[in-house]
């Protein structure tokens, strides 16, 4: 399976907006080169705006930007896209609903160098918790490609989160990205996976694993946190036995609690035990490889099958 | 450009009315910013009723944005909207009410006239920012005034935005500092001082001039000095009284945000009306 970069994916991706529709600009805080958004910044030069490294003033300026009419694409860390600037998401953004759309770089455990300042556990739970929000965790390139596409088309403020990382490629090129659905990756008799960002790719192992054990596990992506796909969730989970959830951030607010709440309000024959996988309440830390991360925070997919076997015990 | 007296004149009774409206929002024992929305109120009368490209339609896109970066001091626009036909003086009556269209901060989804949703402090003057990237980018002639307090200097976000808008040489953009004095529990002296105001701001690349804020001949060569600068954005230190035009609340943190007795209305109403006869 080939690995490809999501941050590549959203420089490309901007690019081609940024060609296609002269209302879209960009807004950056010292961090281009990383989060590739200096690709738009070389065509664009006029409609990319270098704010220096001060996330709250980028965001609010997207804000303005958004105020004459467009679309306004702000990236950095995805600490210091969501954490950092969070009451001027709250109060420029979300309140008046703006096309401001923030891409959260360098997501979960992914800028494994850097340790817990950089390294986002919280960014899902913060930006799902805002009202008119919409938050999108893509799983690979080719789906980042296509969520940041969407988001210039939806309207009003989005979030993405993308891995730093070379992360294995799991969505076809030609797939059709479906805003607000989740997806199955893959058929299963027993067990559920519900997965986001790169884990759905560990699921997928998780899932090869399970079957040499005669462990039919189905395997559903979520790329769309909010709008949440509630009953997509709910239709996944009917007829199993167990179901799991696993992401790369923190197991409060997240993935895998809008998870929880869909099969807590559905109807009987959804609700399965199900058992959350994350970060686990804390923050991370710093590591010569990202492989060493997921062992230390038990992302892997020997973990995701041990998590399983417990669900089903 | 000079102005005749006539023209001040006129400006000057326009204020007088918008602090009519301003005290008709806030009758005795309702809480309103008082304050902050007085203190400013000439630059918005110099603003709306003069210097800015105004129109019927509140979203015609040729206008000028003004953003009430003190967001609490909406009371203000409120009393010019009123005078320009966005609202009504029954919506006056309603400020801040669950039926009202007058939210107690600019909200953009309620008020025809309001450009951006302020409030949290620190953030109007990033919002004015970004507008001004986009209407160079969009190559309009149009251009934005920022309100700013004194008191909501102390928010870094303020001075992330002062050094941008200098980097990026923006001068379609106008910052004008309401310094009254006073921000909410006492004197900015007392809070945090705002030291060399002057100094800081061209330090950080504006062009800055200094004017009394309630003398409409200076407020207005201010707004047309800003006009003619090129390559930098200006910022006019606007040097006011908190709560002028009301001897009973002047230069007080108490009427911040505070409700007027029925003695306080009484005088409040007698002095608009000698303002408009001294206008």
């Amino acid at each position: 399976m080939s690995k490809m970069n999501m941050r590549k994916a959203y420089g490309e991706a901007l690019l081609e907006l940024g060609r296609a529709n002269e209302k879209v600009v960009a807004l950056e805080a010292d961090l281009g080169k990383s989060t590739m958004s200096n690709m738009f910044g070389g065509e664009f030069p006029e409609r990319y705006f270098q704010m220096g490294i001060a996330e709250a003033n980028m965001i609010s300026a997207a804000a303005g930007l958004a105020l004459t009419g467009h679309t306004a694409f702000a990236s950095t860390f995805a600490v210091f896209a969501s954490g950092r600037p969070y009451d001027q998401i709250r109060s420029s953004v979300a309140i008046p609903r703006l096309n401001v759309k923030i891409c959260g770089s360098s997501a979960g455990l992914s800028d494994f160098g850097d340790g817990k300042t950089h390294q986002s556990v919280d960014d899902i739970a913060i930006m799902r918790v805002l009202p008119n929000m919409k938050v999108f965790s893509p799983a690979d390139y080719y789906e980042t490609k296509k969520i940041v596409k969407a988001m210039a088309e939806i309207d009003g403020p989005c979030y993405i989160r993308v891995n730093r990382n070379d992360v294995p490629v799991v969505t076809g090129e030609d797939d059709v990205f479906e805003f607000g659905k989740v997806r199955e990756m893959k058929d299963g008799k027993d067990v559920v996976i519900f997965a986001t960002g790169f884990m759905v790719y560990q699921a997928l192992e998780a899932a090869k694993l399970l079957e040499a054990e005669g462990i039919s596990a189905k395997v559903v992506n979520i790329a769309t946190i909010k709008p949440f796909d509630a009953e997509g969730v709910r239709a996944a989970a009917k007829g199993m036995k167990a179901a799991v959830t696993v992401e790369e951030a923190s197991i409060i607010g997240g993935m895998g609690d809008a998870v929880l709440e869909a099969l807590a309000e559905g109807d009987a024959d959804s609700r399965v035990r199900t058992l959350r996988m994350g970060i686990m309440d804390c923050f991370g830390t710093s590591a010569q490889k990202y492989d060493e991360l997921l062992v230390e925070y038990h992302l892997t997919p020997a973990d995701i099958v041990a998590t399983v076997k417990k669900a089903l015990a | 450009m000079s102005y005749s007296e006539k023209e001040l004149h006129d400006l000057r009774k326009i204020a007088a009315t918008l602090r009519g409206n301003l005290i008709e929002m806030i009758p005795p024992g309702k809480v309103g910013h008082l304050g902050g929305s007085s203190s400013i109120m000439d630059v918005v009368a110099a603003l709306y009723f003069k210097h800015m490209k105004v129109f019927d339609d509140p979203k015609n896109p040729l206008r000028d944005r003004c953003v009430f970066s003190k967001g609490h001091a909406v009371l203000a626009q409120y009393a010019a909207f009123v005078e320009l036909g966005y609202v009504s003086h029954e919506d006056l009556h309603k400020v801040k009410t669950l039926d009202g269209t007058l939210q107690g901060h600019p909200d953009m989804d309620h008020t025809p006239g309001i450009e951006a949703v302020t409030g949290s402090l620190g953030q109007g003057l990033s919002v004015s920012l970004g507008m001004a990237f986009g209407l160079r980018v969009d190559k309009s002639e149009s251009r934005v005034f920022c309100i700013v307090g004194d008191g909501e200097l102390d928010e870094g976000q303020i001075w992330e935005a002062a050094m941008a808008a200098a980097a990026h040489k923006v001068d379609n953009l106008v910052a004008i500092i309401d310094r009254n004095g006073v921000q909410a529990t006492d004197t900015v002296d007392n809070v945090l001082p705002n030291g060399m105001l002057k100094e800081k701001w061209e330090a950080f690349g504006w062009n800055t001039i200094e004017i009394d804020g309630h003398d409409m001949a200076q407020i207005l060569e201010a707004l047309d000095a800003a006009k003619a600068c090129k390559g930098k954005p200006t910022a006019i230190i606007a040097n006011t009284v908190k709560g002028k035009g009301f001897p009973f609340a002047e230069g007080k943190a108490a009427y911040h945000n505070a409700a007027m007795n029925e003695e306080e209305y009484k005088i409040a109403q007698a002095m608009v009306e000698k303002m408009k006869e001294e206008a």
